[in-house]
């Protein structure tokens, strides 16, 4: 018996129609990002003819729209990285935290700010090295984990405790040794923030997340066969070690690049997938694209309430992130408790 | 013809298979039975490409070792004994993944045939883990079928490398599988089954490997291989074969062991 008729009763939504929600959901949180603010520069009034002064000019142009760019690509970094780990490690709670990222980007960024980096390098030292400490930290983490060329996801999860573990006795030395203004700024570049954005900040981060964000998406086919377990994935033709070090080299780039320029932002690269999952399904050619737009749009959201809620002052983004992210996080935990183990 | 030949699979100190031959044809369903721990699994898990040991095996005459892995998934296709699903894909998508891996990618009404192939046509929207068991058991076949949808692709046979299709299903769908992968061989294609049912391997078998301690104790037709001697010896139990009146069927009653 054969049955040729379309599905009819395929319970996942159309990915053009989905895409095109995000995108618009994007734009509005771009257009919000761009209008909202504590000086009030209306960015709407540009649209309709209003003229600019000099101080407006640099209020739209040097801080909200580098910054609007720079959170959009953050967000969907992170979103992406935490879709092709949580893929890669076959487990929706993987995340870039977890494989040591996250530490070693923060590792090389204190160590930074302990030997100096506001004096004498200026605004780039402190991104760079935590770029390079997260970079170092994966690449290391890869070796140890990967033996004659395969590489045991669960080993690989338990060096990212270990690695997470050495990076932050690292980061409790630096501490331990700072001094008071030092530790301010440690403290608030843990926490996470957008307030720095510059063109120069887009510069450094921008191509590299780009070229992740464009490469990802190549990877769907594999992820998507690597939930029936590696050996399946092999049977259904995948190269499955280039797999993995792609992915590894993708999600690591990607995050590094996100944490150097906002410090640590929690929360969107488990929870926007997550999210996504529940309603389009787990299939990777839809949700890395949907990934890149709900994790940038989310961040646009969260970077929003964070400049308004107690303007002029800001709070750090990563406190927002996290008040809603780790909520629904839990939530969706109970959710799924008694659905197969996580 | 996927042949194997010297094999030797050394896991940790033990060797699970010693310097074995193996030989398949198109166009026959190839049973692999014996007991736990005999090698049945590792077997196939050498002739699938997963794992290498020493010696050689060649599918239609080419290396495997040198056949990428997409190039193999065009022409065989497995179904492992366990696959746990990471995310909840629908019974349809866990098939749609086998298509796209296959040399009938590009025919998305290949799905719905499959999962008709095996009785689950209604359950395609299902949430693949809130299957049962033996629903799961049937999806992955499917899934191996749509892969390798046609038995003979291009003038060459593809494969079907099935690890226990049958163990955790109910008579009825074994008998379903067992004709359904049967017609496969017929039609062309070459399957390799591993078995514990020795009466359905009697049954739908054309020829039969009886592995003991990773080696090949017997090979031949089910009557020549399923024999009072070598099955006793091999599975260490006194069993007893009888044979079915009309057409002399081997069958085999475990009430009749001493």
């Amino acid at each position: 018996m054969s049955v040729i008729t379309a599905p009819d009763d395929d319970p996942r939504p159309s990915l053009v129609l989905v895409l095109a929600l995000l995108g618009g959901a994007l734009l509005l949180a771009a257009a919000a990002s761009l209008q909202v603010g504590a000086s009030g520069v209306s960015a709407l009034g540009v649209l309709t003819g209003a003229e600019l002064g000099t101080r407006d000019r640099v209020i739209l142009w040097d801080i909200r729209l580098p910054r609007l760019i720079l959170g959009a690509l953050v967000g969907a970094a992170l979103a992406v990285s935490g879709a092709v780990l949580q893929g890669l490690f076959r487990n929706p709670l993987a995340d870039p935290g977890v494989v040591g990222v996250t530490a070693g980007a923060g590792l090389g960024a204190v160590l930074a700010i302990l030997l100096g980096g506001a004096w004498f390098a200026g605004p780039w030292l402190v991104p760079l090295a935590a770029f390079a400490g997260g970079w170092i930290t994966t690449l290391a983490l890869y070796r140890v984990a990967t033996r004659n060329g395969q590489t045991s996801i669960a080993t690989l999860l338990l060096a990212g405790i270990g690695v997470a573990a050495l990076a932050g006795a690292g980061t409790g030395l630096v501490l331990f040794v700072a001094d008071d203004a030092q530790l301010r700024d440690i403290t608030f570049w843990g926490l996470g923030s957008l307030a720095g954005a510059t063109w120069g900040k887009l510069a450094v981060a921008g191509p590299i997340i780009a070229a992740a964000l464009v490469t990802a998406p190549a990877l769907a086919r594999g992820l998507d066969a690597l939930a029936l377990g590696e050996a399946a994935a092999l049977h259904l033709g995948i190269r499955t070690e280039r797999l993995k070090s792609v992915a590894i080299l993708i999600a690591a780039a990607a995050t590094g690049a996100a944490v150097a320029v906002s410090g640590g932002i929690a929360f969107v690269g488990i929870v926007a997938p997550h999210l996504l999952r529940l309603t389009i399904g787990p299939g990777h050619r839809a949700l890395l694209p949907a990934a890149a737009l709900l994790g940038a749009t989310l961040l646009l959201l969260a970077d929003l309430v964070a400049r308004t809620v107690v303007a002029p002052a800001e709070l750090p983004i990563g406190i927002v992130t996290a008040l809603v992210g780790a909520p629904v996080f839990l939530w969706l935990l109970l959710g799924r408790r008694g659905f197969g183990d996580l | 013809m996927l042949r194997a030949e010297g094999i030797t699979v050394t896991l940790g100190k033990h060797a699970v298979l010693r310097d074995l031959a193996f030989a398949a044809a198109p166009g026959q369903l190839t049973a692999v039975v014996g007991p736990n721990g005999s090698g049945k699994t590792t077997l196939l898990r050498v002739l699938t490409g997963e794992i290498r040991g020493a010696g050689r095996v060649t599918l239609d005459g080419e290396d495997m070792a040198r056949l990428a892995p997409w190039r193999l998934a065009l022409r065989r296709a497995v179904l492992p004994q366990v696959a746990r699903l990471a995310f909840p894909f629908t019974l349809r998508e866990v098939v749609a993944m086998g298509l796209a891996a296959g040399a009938s990618a590009g025919r998305p009404e290949v799905i719905a045939a499959a999962l008709g192939a095996v009785d689950l046509a209604a359950r395609g929207a299902a949430a693949f883990g809130t299957l049962s068991g033996g629903e799961q058991a049937r999806g992955h076949l499917a899934r191996a079928l749509a892969q390798v949808w046609e038995p003979v692709a291009e003038g060459r046979p593809a494969w079907l490398l099935l690890d226990e299709p049958v163990a955790s299903l109910d008579i009825g769908h074994q008998l379903l599988v067992m004709r359904r992968v049967a017609a496969y061989a017929r039609a062309g294609g070459g399957v390799v089954a591993v078995m514990h049912d020795l009466n359905l391997t009697a049954m739908f078998a054309d020829r039969v490997f009886l592995l003991d301690a990773g080696g090949v104790a017997a090979a031949g037709t089910p009557s020549e291989v399923l024999t009072d001697g070598l099955l006793s010896r091999a599975y260490r139990a006194g069993l007893r074969v009888n044979r079915a009146p009309p057409d002399g069927q081997v069958f085999l009653l475990p009430q009749a062991a001493s």
